[in-house]
């Protein structure tokens, strides 16, 4: 078959990365040519800024060399500009004629540099910071002239002049506003970095309006031919006030704009962009965007972190997979001076809503600010020590409630404990899941994990396994401080160790191990094989280890009702007067008039004061006396009700949509399925409390995107999501795969429990562990191995055999009857 | 406040409200047999002056208190008993069994009631 083609316009870091995506998820779906207006093959623009000051050569900077395009069969137009789509054709066309047609079409054209309209902006020596070709402007111009003036104070600005003064040249900046990268930071911040680029000898005109370029007093010798070459060479920029500076290389670095001029060209939507939806889509369908030329939703952006996103939507619907969506990108910003230390994110303005929390040290060249609206971070200011930059980040980026720790905010994470300023400690108590390389989004557990598992040793390795510091490389220090402290010594004697609890040294995962390898099978044996400092343990270790030996040895261990919270004990939860509610199972939510009659029926005989229908789909008796629990269980249990487990640290719910048996979008049966994995799951303790959902279609009505498992039927099967949580801090699911049957959901769905009964730490829900172990760990296990899927679920049923045996059931029928019993005195 | 008159019975207090015309009121009561409260567990009493916890540690160590949580009034009954302690099962206060105190930073103090171990059978004295 004809495989479909594909053609890319602009091979810049955006659409080539786009291409990489798409060659992950689709290597074989198409035809694929690419057209760059530059000569180069694909590099890493942010590198043109250590490329200038000469820390970097061009080979080094690139990313993808020509073998690449080869390797993948890619039709690579180097030097060739795109000027005209034909949309009813379904081609493009270069400047040179030559063009190509296509089924898709992907414009990733990038900015152009803001050139300031004023006299003499056309004078040689006169130059923009966009581009290798560029760089080598500067460069020549460095070698043979003395003044440059750089105009514009923002990041780009700054780089080029420290470039520029580090290749000799005498630099002054000039700017508008009345402080350095005014839209980053604050004044005082702004003061501070001012005076340590004054100290590498940069010069400053601060609230200077430049008024226009005038000519060196000597015409450059004739080009020859035609009128229109500027002939002369910049020597002077002038100012609004009449003031002068002497300058022989002029770099704009004054702002850019989004270059849609080829899609304007074609008539396609633009507004200030190409403007895209959240599949980044055109008005075109066949025609996509992404980059620094687009508009989403009435945004540019000129960082590549969110261009790196959409790179990865792009090629999800190009691989026709149709399930990612852009909701754009909350970005931050550092500052490649080498020295010079400088975070910022979010908006840092105060309003009268909002509080301040600054740290100002001048003397030691530290400042740090954090911007606080309704206890949630708004904005971050880091300067001299930008360490916490990753971790405030992604407190702002979860809106995360810092009122907790508010007083000791500012300190940073590793504020407790830590004496020194060490960062390979400070990196060291960074949770997995903080993020290191914010312009590809890698985690610290991803870069400790393909450091530890690839063996890893260098840098460089560390970049081209996982990317991190690969991009704009202000991460490079914490990646070096993560390799050292991974690969420092024995990794079990780090500091970042957690001890179970108070009792003993040995964290979760070995006493897990010891319970296994040593067989250990009862409390007493664990604390003596670990020499546990107190003689009976407390209420955090008592409940883990009942826990971690219950799910180790299902056949043998004798559960230990002391060791369980009163709602696990009592088997309902404990009310704040005391009493105690009682949920039934109601199995995916499915009932029947006789069940609603007999819930009625024990409601009336014990009095119930309240009752509700539960965010679970089931339905709650509250306010019942510990001592009538087992008589009201009895009868509960003879008209066929189970425990609903509504208050264990166990499986709780399957909640369910209509599905298709009445649902006009229903794809699957949802509400049976639903029923069956309930039916698979009911009783099974676990780690913390464990919910499922079932939804039809992709509509989502049973909410499967936020629960620890989640079922999202599709016309052609079943999509099965992990790690979601509602509650306190929600969590999204992470897509761990796609089935095509009921039977191969449930044994994925029991693979899935088993392996988060048998690796989460007590206590910890699938969200955070899947955050701590990393998806591709379950994949592992779940998805690219059959065998260990089947292993899984198979101990997954083993221990189902004594777990579904009905609590409530058995107590009715007089088990452990003087927790119930009251006596008399 | 109850300590500079209250008589200690072993490592019990006897609140002041127990007694009657400063006689100590010595009707100890049988209540149950130690095997009938579970080891790092309790049982309820029902009594005349209210609802009472007792407690038998992992060191068969048994100890009576109101079932009262000095916080918000939760039964401490249904807690996790480690130690000499219970942690209180609506917002884990930690009280001490000896003496009924709220163990620091929280303060306040449960009612503790007289009890003596004869021959497996525990006695509170009401
Ligand atoms: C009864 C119910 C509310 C209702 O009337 O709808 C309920 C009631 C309680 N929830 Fe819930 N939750 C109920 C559905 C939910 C849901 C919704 C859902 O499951 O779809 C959530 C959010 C989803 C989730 O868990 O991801 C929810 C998130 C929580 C949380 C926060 C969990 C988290 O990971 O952040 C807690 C606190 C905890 O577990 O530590 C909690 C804890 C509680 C406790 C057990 C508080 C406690 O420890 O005493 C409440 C018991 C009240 C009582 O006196 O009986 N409840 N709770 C719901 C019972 C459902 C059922 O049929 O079993
Ligand atoms: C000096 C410098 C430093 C930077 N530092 C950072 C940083 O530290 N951190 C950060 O996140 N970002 C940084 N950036 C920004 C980052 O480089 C850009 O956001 C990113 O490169 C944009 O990617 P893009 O693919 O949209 O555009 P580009 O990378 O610019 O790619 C667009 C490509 O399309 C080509 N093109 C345009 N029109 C046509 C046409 N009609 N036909 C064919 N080809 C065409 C262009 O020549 C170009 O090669 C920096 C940028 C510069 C210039
Ligand atoms: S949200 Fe849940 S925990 Fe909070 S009051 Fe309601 S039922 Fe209780
Ligand atoms: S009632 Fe006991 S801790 Fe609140």
């Amino acid at each position: 078959m004809e495989k479909m083609k594909l053609v890319l316009v602009g091979n810049g870091m955006a659409g080539v990365r786009a291409l990489e995506e798409l060659l992950k998820l689709a290597p074989d779906l198409y035809d694929i040519t690419v057209f760059g207006a530059e000569p180069h093959p694909n590099y890493n623009r942010i590198m043109l800024s250590p490329l200038l000051a000469g820390e970097q050569t061009v080979q080094e900077i690139i990313i993808n060399d020509l073998g690449w395009y080869a390797e993948h069969g890619i039709t690579l137009h180097l030097n060739k500009k795109v000027v005209k789509i034909d949309r009813k054709a379904c081609t493009v066309t270069a400047a040179d004629g030559t063009s190509a047609a296509y089924d898709r079409l992907i414009l990733a054209t990038g900015s152009k540099p803001f050139i300031l309209p004023v006299p003499g902006n056309e004078l040689n020596g006169v130059v923009s910071f966009r581009d290798i070709a560029d760089v080598d402007a500067m460069i020549a111009a460095s070698q043979q002239y003395q003044h440059a003036v750089v105009i514009g104070g923002g990041l780009l600005g700054l780089e080029a002049a420290y470039g520029l003064k580090l290749r000799g040249m005498d630099v002054t900046v000039v700017h508008l506003a009345p402080w350095l990268m005014e839209r980053q930071l604050d004044r005082s911040a702004a003061k501070l970095l001012q005076t340590s680029l004054e100290e590498k000898g940069l010069k400053f005109l601060l609230e200077k309006r430049t008024e226009a370029l005038l000519p060196a007093a000597a015409p450059l010798p004739q080009a020859g031919e035609g009128t229109a070459v500027p002939t002369l060479r910049v020597g002077k920029v002038r100012f609004s006030d009449g003031g002068e500076v002497p300058a022989d290389l002029v770099v704009m670095a004054a702002g850019i704009l989004p270059d849609d001029a080829l899609a304007r060209s074609a008539g396609i939507h633009c507004a200030r962009g190409i403007v895209v939806n959240d599949t980044l889509q055109t008005f075109d369908p066949r025609i996509y965007a992404l980059g620094e030329c687009v508009s989403h939703r009435g945004i540019n952006y000129g960082l590549v972190a969110p261009l790196f996103e959409m790179a990865k939507v792009c090629a999800n619907h190009l691989a026709q997979m149709g399930i990612a969506r852009y909701n754009g990108t909350v970005t931050s910003t550092k500052l490649k001076v080498t020295g010079i230390e400088l975070f910022s994110a979010g908006d840092f303005s105060s309003s009268e809503h909002s509080d301040e929390l600054v740290f100002h040290d001048a003397a030691s060249g530290i400042y740090k600010k954090l911007v606080l609206e309704n206890d949630r971070i708004k904005g971050a200011v880091l300067y001299g020590d930008s360490v916490d930059g990753s971790w405030y980040f992604q407190l702002m980026r979860d809106g995360a409630d810092v009122s907790a720790f508010r007083r000791t905010l500012l300190f940073g994470q590793a504020h407790l404990g830590d004496s020194g300023h060490n960062p390979e400690t400070r990196v060291a108590s960074l949770p997995d899941s903080a993020e290191i390389c914010g312009c590809n989004g890698v985690c610290k557990g991803d870069i400790v994990k393909a450091i530890r598992d690839k063996k890893l040793y260098t840098l460089d390795e560390v970049r081209s396994h996982t990317k991190a510091s690969a991009s704009c490389g202000s991460c490079t220090g914490l990646v070096e401080s993560l390799l050292a402290h991974t690969l420092g010594g024995d990794y079990s004697e780090a500091p970042g160790k957690k001890p179970l609890c108070k009792c003993t040294d040995y964290t979760h995962d070995e006493v897990r191990a010891a319970i296994a390898e040593y067989r250990l099978k009862d409390m007493a044996a664990v604390r003596t094989h670990f020499e546990w400092k107190t003689p009976d343990g407390c209420p955090a270790c008592r409940m883990a280890l009942n826990y971690y030996l219950l799910c180790a040895w299902p056949q043998d261990y004798q559960d230990d009702p002391q060791s369980r919270y009163i709602n696990e004990r009592a088997h309902g939860n404990i009310q704040k007067d005391g009493s105690y509610s009682v949920v039934p199972r109601l199995f995916g939510g499915m009932c029947t008039p006789h069940q609603l009659r007999a819930i009625a029926d024990v409601a009336d005989k014990y009095r119930v004061p309240e009752m509700k229908v539960t965010g679970g789909q089931r339905i709650d008796m509250f306010g019942v006396k510990k001592e009538q629990l087992p008589a009201m269980w009895k009868d509960l249990s003879d008209a066929g009700f189970v425990s609903g487990h509504a208050y264990g640290k166990a499986m709780r719910t399957v909640k369910t949509c209509v599905g298709s048996a009445w649902c006009r979008f229903g794809t699957q049966d949802s509400t049976g399925l639903g029923v069956q994995l309930e039916e698979l799951t009911w009783g099974s303790w676990m780690p913390h409390k464990f919910k499922l959902a079932v939804s039809g279609c992709p509509r989502n009505c049973a909410e499967a995107t936020i629960k620890d498992f989640g079922v999202v039927c599709v016309d052609s099967g079943y999509e099965l999501h992990v790690g979601g949580n509602g509650g306190i801090k929600v969590r999204v699911t992470d897509l761990l795969c796609k089935v095509e049957s009921e039977a191969e959901v449930l044994e994925y769905c029991g693979a899935f429990c088993q392996l988060y009964r048998e690796d989460a730490h007590y206590l910890e829900r699938t969200a955070p562990w899947i955050e701590r172990v990393g998806l591709e760990k379950l994949k592992a296990a779940i998805v690219a191995d059959p065998e260990k899927r089947k292993a899984l679920y198979q101990r997954f049923l083993v221990s189902q055999q004594p777990a579904q045996i009905d609590p409530w059931k058995e107590r009715a029928n007089g088990a452990m009857a003087g927790e119930f019993a009251v006596l008399r005195g | 406040m109850p300590n500079e008159q209250s008589n200690i019975v072993g490592h019990h207090y006897v609140q002041p409200n127990l007694r009657k015309n400063g006689a100590i009121m010595s009707n100890w009561t049988r209540i149950c047999t130690l095997e009938d409260i579970p080891r790092q567990g309790s049982r309820v009493v029902e009594s005349d002056s209210g609802r009472i916890a007792l407690f038998r540690t992992h060191d068969n160590e048994v100890f009576a208190l109101a079932d009262r949580c000095p916080h918000k009034g939760g039964p401490l009954s249904q807690g996790i008993v480690c130690g000499c302690k219970v942690t209180c099962p609506l917002h884990n206060w930690n009280i001490h069994l000896a003496d009924g105190k709220a163990i620091a930073p929280d303060e306040g103090q449960t009612a503790t009631y007289p009890v003596k171990l004869e021959g497996g059978a525990v006695f509170i004295q009401l």
